[in-house]
């Protein structure tokens, strides 16, 4: 215990990090406690409150508690996020070894696709998608279309650090004593590379918010759910800028500040982790 | 380079141009919508009353965007079509065409991203190089944590707050739009003055957090690059700190940051939808905006095929020229 807060100590922007995310997790939780969230749908209060004692981040100009709508919002953003990160970073593992591992034609097959697909900008192709099956995303078929993506990057990343893995001593002695294939894949390389594997998922995970994001503030996002994009959406819908509604905004560009540098900080300490070279340079 | 990876990479680039193209025109027709009826009913209803005749106007819309026939059919002359150029005429503004349309929004997502991608990416590349010279003045090392945080933050959020602060809390600078309203377009002097100004902030919110991700990945390729062995070297043979500093560190270290900036100019197009969305800066993002409100799907085919193929070339080109620069790289096999 005591060497772990002493590394903790020295890895100080896992700290940072994750004390951020803890941070907004205890916000939500304990306004869960302090604030009806059936007042993040529309008309439930008086419209356009400045922020006072009674709401404390005001209301916007539909009706809905602000306060309410980040306490049920915030969860829903980082549902998104991690539904689509999990599932692209799962299936780009699962690709990525089946790559690297075996080579051959899937390997060729597997790199062409991720590679042709890295050099489409992601958030067109999604919105393409969006416009698709546009009429009532739900805030889980939202995940999905973001998540159609977000195997691409971490098939790429993951697909070359197993190249490196496959050619080490241990795992050609594992091959010699007659380990199948995918023994080999997770009692040999991927214990090797799961902390890696942790920052490629906090990576996929930011990602896929901020695609999920720039979605829904386009007005491709699920309409009725209060997540942070959507508010985002009604704050320039509504022009809340230029009318002066300094509130309606400031609450949702806060929090989703925090997320990014929370998640961008824990990814930088798992780097170090997964990377120990970076701590000499740190 | 030969004759055959040359053909291998245009290969790879009509392939991502075909693939664009047929997403572009499968994926809305999975969709069910019809785009024509919905504009026809909008039409309509702001007029006040149903319109009677509606199934007939339909077809008639309908034969003249030639969605009657059958869909193989469609599909040929869609290529046909894209080959040329010709992206049809936008349904929402219809007797505009959308290659029209598109070729008025570029200059200004061009002029806007193009300026802010050179001068972050000069900017960042050269403090990221001096926060990795041990002989850089000491505050610069508080450089950055708010360098590394701004990088973290999505450029529109950005925009938002700067919007905010230098916009509508102290009136300096215009919010909303390209130029005045009511000014019209042309080589004047005031005309471009007015330009710069509305172009402030949203370039500023782009090159704040830009800047952060160059310095961050020139400090880390200068941190590698000074680790090596003739930069030892050159140091014990007693070179002048400065000159071991640019000509063995800075020369080497750049060499990945020019194949990010190839990169980012390729995204130019893409890389800011939504800061022209939130500052309504008349660039392709706020044109692809409006085409998603109206549901005209010629109009955003258009816009998505043109950022996949400038995208594609730019991968191209940079291909083909990387090896000019950077003699190690061949494309022999790997």
């Amino acid at each position: 215990m005591n060497g772990f807060t002493r590394y903790l100590g020295r890895n100080l922007s896992l700290v940072v990090g994750s004390g951020l995310l803890l941070f907004l997790l205890a916000f939500v939780v304990v306004g869960h406690f302090i604030v009806d969230v059936e007042d993040a749908r529309a008309l439930s209060v008086r419209p356009l409150q400045p922020p006072s004692w009674r709401y404390p981040f005001g209301t916007d100009r539909q009706g809905r508690d602000l306060l309410a709508v980040m306490v049920a919002g915030t969860p829903l953003t980082l549902r998104i996020g991690f539904i689509a990160g999990i599932l692209g970073v799962g299936i780009g593992t699962v690709l990525a070894f089946v790559a690297a591992y075996y080579r051959g034609w899937a390997d060729t097959i597997i790199r062409g696709i991720a590679d042709i697909g890295l050099t489409v900008p992601g958030l067109l192709v999604l919105i393409i998608i969006a416009v698709g099956i546009r009429g009532g995303l739900s805030v889980n078929q939202m995940a999905l279309v973001v998540a159609s993506l977000a195997w691409l990057n971490p098939t790429r990343t993951i697909r070359s650090q197993v190249l490196s893995l496959r050619e080490r001593g241990y795992v050609e002695i594992a091959r010699m004593s007659g380990m199948s294939g995918p023994a080999i894949i997770f009692f040999e390389l991927m214990p090797n590379l799961l902390p890696y594997l942790a920052a490629t998922l906090v990576n996929a995970v930011s990602s896929a918010i901020l695609a999920s994001i720039g979605l829904e503030v386009l007005g491709l996002g699920p309409i009725d759910a209060p997540t942070l994009g959507m508010t985002l959406y009604w704050v320039n819908f509504n022009a809340a800028m230029i009318n002066g509604w300094w509130w309606w905004w400031l609450a949702p560009t806060v929090i989703i500040v925090l997320v990014f540098l929370g998640l961008f900080f824990v990814t930088v300490g798992l780097d170090e982790i997964a990377n120990p070279r970076l701590r000499k340079s740190a | 380079m030969q004759l055959r990876d040359i053909l291998k990479r245009c290969g790879v680039f009509f392939v991502i141009v075909w693939l664009a193209a047929s997403l572009n025109f499968f994926l809305p027709k999975l969709s069910g919508q019809d785009p024509v009826r919905t504009k026809l009913l909008q039409q309509a209803q702001l007029g006040g009353y149903v319109q009677q005749g509606i199934d007939e106007m339909v077809k008639v819309y309908e034969v003249r965007f030639g969605l009657d026939r059958p869909l193989w059919q469609q599909y040929l002359s869609y290529l046909g079509d894209v080959v040329r150029g010709d992206f049809n005429f936008s349904i929402a503004n219809y007797p505009r065409t959308v290659a029209d349309m598109i070729g008025e929004s570029i200059p200004w997502t061009v002029g806007l991203l193009g300026m802010t991608t050179i001068l972050s990416f000069v900017i960042g590349t050269i403090l990221g190089a001096l926060l990795a010279w041990p002989r850089a003045p000491r505050w610069m090392a508080w450089l950055m944590p708010p360098l590394w945080a701004l990088h973290a933050i999505p450029f529109f959020l950005l925009g938002l707050i700067l919007m905010y602060l230098l916009a509508f809390q102290v009136p300096l600078l215009p919010i909303f739009g390209g130029y005045s309203m009511g000014v019209n377009p042309s080589l004047s002097f005031t005309f471009i003055l007015d330009v710069m100004r509305h172009a402030t902030l949203p370039a500023l919110s782009i090159i704040l957090v830009a800047t952060g991700g160059w310095a961050l990945g020139m400090r880390g390729m200068m941190v590698t690059t000074m680790g090596e062995d003739y930069v030892v070297f050159a140091e014990g043979k007693g070179l002048k700190s400065l000159t071991v500093f640019t000509r063995y560190c800075l020369r080497n270290a750049i060499l990945p940051q020019i194949t990010a900036l190839a990169l980012a100019l390729g995204q130019i197009l893409s890389g800011a939808v939504l800061v022209e969305v939130i500052f309504g800066y008349p660039g392709i993002g706020t044109l692809l905006f409006q085409a998603i409100r109206e549901n005209d799907h010629f109009l955003i085919q258009g816009i998505v095929f043109t950022v996949i193929v400038s995208l594609g070339l730019a991968t191209l080109l940079l291909d083909l020229v990387y090896p000019l620069l950077d003699p190690r790289i061949s494309y022999r096999r790997t």
